[in-house]
């Protein structure tokens, strides 16, 4: 064999494995996703989002309570982690810029980002749940917008410093103040991307469960009680599996799949929306 | 006058998460003394984890923990490796984007599903081939490769990408094939980002909940082999967390809780700016 050929044929097989490894992950991801959807979609009824939870073996059983805290837990989350957020990422890209304050949120921001989210839940407990002596929908949405909080921050400055400078100065030239500027000029040139840094991080804590299980606790049944211990559809669907019983674990199974349809609506309507941005 | 208030508010918001991070570090540290106080050293270095006799030592579950995530980074790097190499030099272009982003949504996939996934599909098999429970270190360390598979990934596909088109058309006209481009040109010029990349999945995969409490077992012993049932830190404390009764049994879990924190912020911290910053002045 020619030192030409030994290399074409080395380049073959390296060739083949990586498409080989690409072939084995793809089939092990697409593998859990036909059984999410196979599953999901075997247990999805109406009476899912009509009745609430029941003991196993009762018929009208549902995720009623678990799809509205969940709602609730989110929502709640969102109110309190977008404007902080975007506030924070704010003051990076217009008022700190690159002082060595402003790295320094950044980089430590960056780290929360990866941070394990069982530890915040564990943090939120002994601030919240402790003092208060009992579970409630508060701690999970607080432990759910501490989580989110750097994910806004991130693209919130990113985007906003994609805003052109001389937009800025224009604005300036004609008399506004700052804020003005800011509220006015900046936010909108980077509104595309700021939503879709608002949707990834929505969609980022609602698929989270670690923070959730010792904050909100959860409950089998509906409650809007905000003081009180929320279910969650992650909680539930962690508890539901767990548990020995078929009809549980069929809910389980129906509560994964609206939740990951949920997530990956809301990832693909972020990129369309940058996209969109982009095409104009 | 509005310019100072709207100042005021943008500053406070980005002073939070200082504020927010250091305050995280006080109060887990303030919850762990009177276990680090009781046990010392012997907290991460003693196995027995007794509750009923008051008796925490962590050794099991930080064990466990990096077993775990080194078992799932041995078999993950080399097929992300290969994943991303598909995804950014041997793909079709239009394959490639379809790809891409099935990829890059997996990844936003919530980690219990892996973990419902891994319970229900994947512990029957390994118990059908290697006998035993099925449940243990082994299903934690595959399911947790799998689930940390798609960010990993992505994030070293970004890496390799960032590689200039010229470097590697230079390399083909000096005869190159496909491989030596790869393995001479973009692996050694997108290093550090690679690297920093897989350090960047490791210290998520550390700090992972649900995708291994399903399957790992929760109990407190170093297991004597890869298909024991073990525990990790985060397993520990989401199963334990609503159990604890007593004082010290809350502030051990709170010493699990701020060794973990310590443990994913030093690997993120080397991962960021060692690494990724060395990528992007390169």
């Amino acid at each position: 064999m020619t030192a030409v050929q030994k290399r074409i044929l080395i380049n073959r097989i390296a060739l083949v494995f990586s498409t080989l490894s690409a072939i084995i992950a793809l089939g092990f991801l697409f593998w859990i996703l036909g059984i999410l959807v196979m599953k999901g979609m075997s247990a999805l009824n109406w009476n899912i989002f009509i009745y609430e939870g029941a003991p196993p073996g009762y018929e009208d059983s549902g995720l009623k309570h678990a799809l509205t805290g969940q709602l609730i837990l989110v929502g709640l989350a969102t109110s309190v982690g977008v404007p902080l957020g975007i506030l924070a990422g704010t003051y990076l890209s217009e008022y700190g810029k690159n002082s060595k304050l402003a790295h320094a949120i950044r980089d430590i921001s960056d780290i929360m980002m990866s941070a394990p989210s069982i530890v915040i839940g564990a943090f939120v407990y002994a601030i919240i749940v402790m003092p208060m002596g009992h579970f409630s929908a508060w701690a999970g949405a607080i432990a759910l917008a501490i989580i989110m909080i750097p994910i806004i921050l991130r693209t919130t400055d990113d985007m906003l410093q994609l805003v052109p400078g001389t937009l800025r100065e224009a604005a300036f030239a004609l008399g506004a103040p700052k804020y003005k500027v800011i509220l006015s000029v900046v936010y909108r040139g980077a509104k595309a991307g700021i939503l879709t840094g608002v949707l990834l991080g929505i969609a980022r804590v609602a698929g989270e469960t670690a923070p959730l299980l010792f904050t909100s606790f959860n409950d089998n049944f509906f409650t809007t009680d905000l003081n009180a211990a929320m279910p969650s559809l992650t909680v539930t669907m962690f508890n539901y599996a767990t548990s020995p019983y078929e009809d549980w674990q069929q809910l389980g199974w129906a509560a994964a799949f609206i939740l990951s349809m949920f997530i990956l609506g809301l990832n693909v309507l972020g990129r369309l929306i940058l996209l969109a941005g982009k095409g104009k | 006058m509005i310019d100072k208030i709207f100042f005021n508010f943008t500053r406070f918001s980005a002073l939070l998460i200082l504020v927010i991070v250091a305050w995280i570090f006080v109060v887990l540290f303030n919850q762990s003394i009177e276990a680090m106080n009781t046990f010392g050293l012997d907290f991460i270095t003693k196995d027995e984890w007794a509750p009923n006799l008051d008796k925490f030592g962590a050794y099991a579950a930080i064990f466990g923990s990096v077993a775990s995530t080194f078992l799932a980074m041995l078999l993950a790097i080399p097929v992300a490796i290969g994943v991303a190499i598909f995804l950014s030099e041997i793909a079709h272009d239009k394959i490639k984007g379809f790809f891409g982003v099935s990829v890059e949504l997996l990844a936003a996939i919530p980690s219990v599903i892996y973990g419902m996934w891994g319970l229900f599909y994947f512990v029957p098999i390994l118990r059908d081939i290697f006998g035993g429970m099925g449940i243990g270190l082994l299903a934690a360390g595959i399911v947790l490769a799998i689930m940390i598979l798609p960010f990993m990934a992505a994030v070293t596909r970004d890496a390799m990408n960032t590689t200039p088109d010229i470097l590697k058309e230079s390399a083909y006209a000096l005869g190159g094939t496909q491989w030596d481009v790869i393995k001479d040109v973009i692996i050694p010029y997108a290093k550090a980002g690679i690297i920093g990349s897989l350090i960047l999945a490791l210290g998520r995969a550390i700090g992972e909940t649900m995708a291994v409490t399903f399957v790992m077992g929760n109990v407190h012993h170093v297991p004597g082999s890869i298909l024991d049932p073990t525990t990790s830190i985060p397993v520990t404390l989401a199963n334990e967390f609503t159990e604890a009764d007593s004082s010290l049994y809350f502030s051990s879990l709170f010493g699990l809780a701020l060794t973990l924190l310590i443990m994913s912020f030093v690997v993120i911290a080397i991962a960021k700016f060692y690494f990724l910053r060395k990528a992007r002045r390169a």
